[in-house]
C-alpha cells in the first residue's frame, strides 16, 4: 500500500536496528535504557510487528498511559451503562469502550440486556442518530486525549449549529500533560526517556512537552504509528544520549508541527473547560487534567441533563494496573495477569482495549525467546 | 532469600498463562451478546457449555464444518447445516440467497465431500416484499445450478414484524464423500505446507462497506463463491492433501488457530506472503482491524505435505476462484497449539483466537 509500505520496509528497519544496538551499546550503567511509549497507538505497533523482539536486550520499552480505554475509571463506566438503560436513551460510543467493565458489566452486556447502545465511528454519526431519532435522546460517551477531543467539539457546535434539543455528551475527555507530570513525579519511577504522542502533538503541538527535558532532564522524541517511526524515534532518543543532549524532538514530523492545530487549539477552548480533578484508572485523582463542557454547551452536557450514579469505585485490589501504566512493572509482573485477568474476563483496563498494556502483551508479546527460536529452527 | 532470576520469573508466569489459556473455554455469561456468534473464543464456550454438553456425540464433537458419517453400505456422507442472517442482505458480490448456498456447500466441500443435496428453511418477517424474496430465491437457485447442487426440501415459516430483520434463512447439504479421502486435523504434519486459495477478508469488508455506516466508499466486493470445483481440482493435484477449511466468521487467523489446538502443532504464518487486496488493506488499516480476522465466503486454507505444496498451488492458480493463492506459511512442531506470525518487519508475534467481535480501535 503506498505511503504505508515504505514506513515498514524490512531494510530500512535493519539499518536502524543495527544504529540502535550500537548506540546502546553496553546500556545505560550496565541496566538497558527504558523508554516509554506513551501512546496505545506506539504499543500496538510495536506487538503487531513484532518490534521487541528485534530490539537489542539493552533497550527496553514501557508501555505508557495513553491508552484512552484503559484509563476511565470504573464509576464513570457505570454512569455510561446507567445513560444506557434510562428509557428512550440511545446511547453512542466508540467501538473499544464497549467491552469495558464497569463496576457489574459493560456496555456490550447492557446492550444484551436490552438497552439501545450503537457502536459509531465518530461523534459526528452519533449527531446524525440524533437527526435521524427526534423521538429519542441521544448520547454520545465521549473519550480520549486532544486526539478525539476536537471532534467531540466539532460536533457540538454543530448540534448547536442546527438546533438539535435531543443530543448531548458524556464528557470523559482527558488530557495528556498531567499524567506523564503524574509519571515524572512518581518515587517509583525507572524511566530514562520518552517517545511522545504523535497524534495528540497534532493538536497540541511539541511545546507542551519542554517540562520534560527540562524539569525532568528526560528527552522526548514525539513519534508516529508506523513501526519505521518507533524505531527511528529510539535512534534519535539514544542519539541524544551519545551527544550529551537533553530536549523535546520531532520524529513524526510529516503530521507534527511544533505549534500545533491553532483551529482545533480553537474549538477545544471554545467548547470544553478543565475539570478541577479527574480520576484516572489506576493513578488516582490527578489535577486538571480533563474536560468538562463550558456553560454555554450546558444543554448538550449528559451530566447535567441525566441523574447519574456517580459513585466512586475503588479499582480492585488485585489490580496493579496503576504500576502497569506507570511502567513500574511489566504486565506479566501482575499477580493476576493471564489467570484471573485476561481479555474475556479482564479486571483492569489495561486487559481491555486492544492497546492496552496487558491486553497487547497477552494478546502478541507472550512470545518469549525460546519460542522465537523455535520457530526460527523450523526453518 | 534468593528468587529465580528475573528472566527465570517471566518464564514461569508465561508458562502458567499458557496453561491457563489452554483450559476449555467456560461459559461465565448469563445472557448471550453478541461476542457469542462472533467465532472466537466466546463462540466456542458456548459451544462447549450448551451444546456439547446436551448432544454428546462423537461426530459433533470433531467440530468440523460438517459431521462425516459412514452409511450400513461402507459409503461415507458428510452433512452439514448453517444459519444465515447477514444484514445488509444484498451486498456487492451477492446476497443472503448466494451466502446460503455457497455456505453449506463449501461446508461439505472441506469435509472431501461433494455435495449434492442441499435444503433451504426460511423465517420471513411480516412485511417482507415478495420481490425481494423472490430475487433472494433467485440468486439461490443461480447459485446452486452454478455448484451442482439441487434444493430438494424446505420450509417456510411467517413471524410478526419486528420477530425477525427480515428474512433468515437456513440451509442443510447432505455430500458423498469418495473412497480415500482423509482430510483432519490428525492428518497434519511438522513441515506441512499452509496455503490459501486468494485475497484475505473481501466479504466481511464488503459487508462492512455495504452497512453505510462506515462512510467510506470502496471498490470491494464479496467473494462468496461455491468452492466444490477449486476442491476438486486441488484433491487431483495434492491427493495426500491433509485438511482445508474455509476461512468463513473469524477469518484466516481463527481457522489456523482451530487448527493448531486441533493436530497440537504450531502454525507459522508469514505476513508478506499473505494476500490482502489493496482496498481491503487500506480499509482494515482505517479501522483497526486485520484483515486476519475478516470473513471470506469464497476461500478455503489447505495444508499439503511440503512435497504437494507446487502442484497443490499450480492446481489452485488454475481455476479462476484461485487466481490470488499462495502459500503462507508452514506446519511446525513447536510451539504447540500457537499461531505465529512472522511480520513482513521482521519481528515475530502470537496471532490469537479472537475474542469477540473485533472491535474497530479508537486511535
Amino acid at each position: 500500500m503506498r505511503f504505508v509500505d515504505e514506513y515498514r520496509d524490512p531494510a530500512a528497519a535493519r539499518v536502524a536496528l543495527r544504529r540502535i544496538a550500537e548506540l546502546a551499546e553496553g546500556g545505560r550503567d550496565g541496566a538497558p535504557y527504558a523508554f516509554m511509549e506513551v501512546c496505545g497507538g506506539h504499543t500496538h505497533t510495536i506487538y503487531r510487528h513484532g518490534i521487541e523482539q528485534l530490539l537489542p536486550d539493552t533497550v527496553e520499552l514501557v508501555h505508557g498511559p495513553g491508552c484512552p480505554v484503559c484509563v476511565i475509571p470504573m464509576g464513570r463506566v457505570d454512569d455510561a451503562i446507567a445513560l444506557a438503560e434510562q428509557p428512550g436513551v440511545v446511547l453512542t460510543s466508540f467501538g473499544d469502550m464497549m467491552r469495558v467493565p464497569g463496576s457489574s458489566s459493560s456496555l456490550l452486556e447492557a446492550k444484551a440486556r436490552g438497552a439501545d447502545v450503537r457502536m459509531v465511528y465518530s461523534p459526528l454519526d452519533a449527531l446524525k442518530i440524533a437527526q435521524a431519532n427526534p423521538d429519542r435522546r441521544v448520547v454520545f460517551f465521549a473519550v480520549g486525549f486532544e486526539t478525539t477531543a476536537p471532534s467531540t467539539a466539532v460536533t457540538l457546535l454543530r448540534a448547536r449549529e442546527a438546533g438539535v434539543r435531543n443530543f448531548s455528551v458524556f464528557c470523559n475527555h482527558v488530557t495528556i500533560v498531567p499524567p506523564l507530570k503524574a509519571i515524572l513525579t512518581s518515587p517509583d519511577l525507572r524511566l530514562d526517556g520518552f517517545l511522545g504522542p504523535g497524534h495528540v502533538s497534532t493538536v497540541i503541538g511539541n511545546r507542551p512537552y519542554e517540562f520534560v527535558p527540562r524539569q525532568h532532564g528526560k528527552p522526548l522524541v514525539t513519534a508516529g504509528f508506523e513501526p519505521l517511526d518507533i524505531l527511528q524515534a529510539v535512534v534519535m532518543l539514544l542519539q541524544q544520549f551519545a551527544d550529551g543532549r537533553c530536549e523535546v524532538e520531532n520524529q513524526y514530523t510529516r503530521v507534527v508541527v511544533d505549534d500545533g492545530n491553532p483551529i482545533a487549539l480553537r474549538i477545544l477552548e471554545q467548547v470544553f473547560t478543565l475539570r478541577p480533578h479527574f480520576e484516572w484508572r489506576g493513578l488516582g485523582f490527578i489535577a486538571q487534567s480533563a474536560l468538562a463542557l463550558r456553560e454555554d454547551f450546558a444543554e448538550f452536557d449528559a451530566e447535567r441533563l441525566f441523574e447519574l450514579p456517580g459513585v466512586r469505585v475503588a479499582d480492585p485490589k488485585a489490580c496493579q494496573c496503576g504500576e502497569v501504566l506507570k511502567g513500574v512493572i511489566k504486565p506479566w509482573e501482575c499477580k493476576v495477569f493471564g489467570t484471573a485477568c485476561t481479555p474475556e474476563t479482564p479486571i483492569g483496563t489495561c486487559m481491555v482495549s486492544s492497546e492496552g498494556a496487558c491486553a497487547a502483551y497477552y494478546t502478541f508479546g507472550r512470545l518469549h525467546r525460546t519460542a522465537a527460536g523455535l520457530a526460527a529452527a523450523t526453518r | 532469600m534468593t528468587g529465580p532470576s528475573p528472566d527465570g520469573r517471566q518464564e514461569l508466569v508465561l508458562e502458567r498463562v499458557e496453561r491457563f489459556r489452554r483450559r476449555r473455554p467456560r461459559l461465565t455469561d448469563d445472557v448471550v451478546t453478541l461476542a457469542h456468534g462472533a467465532g472466537g473464543k466466546a463462540s466456542a464456550a458456548l459451544v462447549d457449555a450448551v451444546f456439547l454438553e446436551a448432544f454428546r456425540d462423537d461426530a459433533l464433537a470433531a467440530l468440523g464444518d460438517g459431521a462425516l458419517l459412514s452409511l450400513p453400505g461402507g459409503e461415507r456422507i458428510a452433512l452439514s447445516t448453517d444459519s444465515y442472517v447477514v444484514r445488509p442482505r444484498r451486498f456487492p458480490g451477492g446476497s443472503i440467497g448466494s451466502l446460503a448456498v455457497h455456505g453449506t456447500v463449501n461446508d461439505l466441500a472441506m469435509c472431501g465431500a461433494r455435495p449434492a443435496w442441499l435444503s433451504a428453511a426460511f423465517v420471513l418477517e411480516e412485511g417482507l416484499p415478495v420481490a425481494e424474496l423472490e430475487a433472494v430465491v433467485a440468486d439461490m437457485a443461480q447459485a446452486a445450478d452454478a455448484a451442482g447442487v439441487a434444493v430438494v426440501t424446505g420450509d417456510t415459516k411467517v413471524v410478526d414484524t419486528g420477530a425477525a430483520d427480515g428474512l433468515y434463512i437456513t440451509t442443510a447439504g447432505v455430500g458423498v464423500v469418495p473412497p480415500g479421502r482423509e482430510l483432519s486435523p490428525q492428518q497434519v504434519r511438522p513441515g506441512d505446507a499452509v496455503l490459501v486459495s486468494g485475497t484475505l477478508g473481501d466479504h466481511g469488508v464488503a459487508v462492512m462497506l455495504a452497512r453505510g455506516d462506515l462512510d467510506l466508499e470502496a471498490d470491494v466486493r464479496s467473494d462468496t463463491a461455491a468452492l466444490n470445483g477449486l476442491v476438486e481440482l486441488l484433491l487431483a493435484a495434492a491427493p495426500r492433501t491433509r485438511w482445508l477449511r474455509d476461512p468463513t466468521r473469524g477469518g484466516v487467523g481463527t481457522v489456523c488457530n482451530e487448527l493448531a489446538a486441533a493436530a497440537g502443532v504450531a502454525v507459522v504464518l508469514q505476513e508478506a506472503a499473505l494476500p490482502v487486496d489493496r482496498a481491503v488493506s487500506g480499509a482494515c488499516d482505517l479501522l483497526g482491524i486485520d484483515p486476519l480476522y475478516v470473513a471470506n465466503e469464497g476461500k478455503l486454507v489447505a495444508v499439503v505435505p511440503a512435497g504437494e505444496a507446487d502442484a497443490a498451488l499450480a492446481a489452485l492458480r488454475s481455476h479462476p476462484l484461485g487466481s490470488r493463492a499462495a502459500v503462507i506459511g508452514r506446519v511446525a512442531a513447536e510451539p504447540e497449539r500457537i499461531v505465529l506470525l512472522e511480520t513482513a518487519f521482521g519481528g515475530t508475534r502470537i496471532v490469537d483466537m479472537l475474542v469477540g467481535d473485533p472491535l474497530p480501535r479508537i486511535c
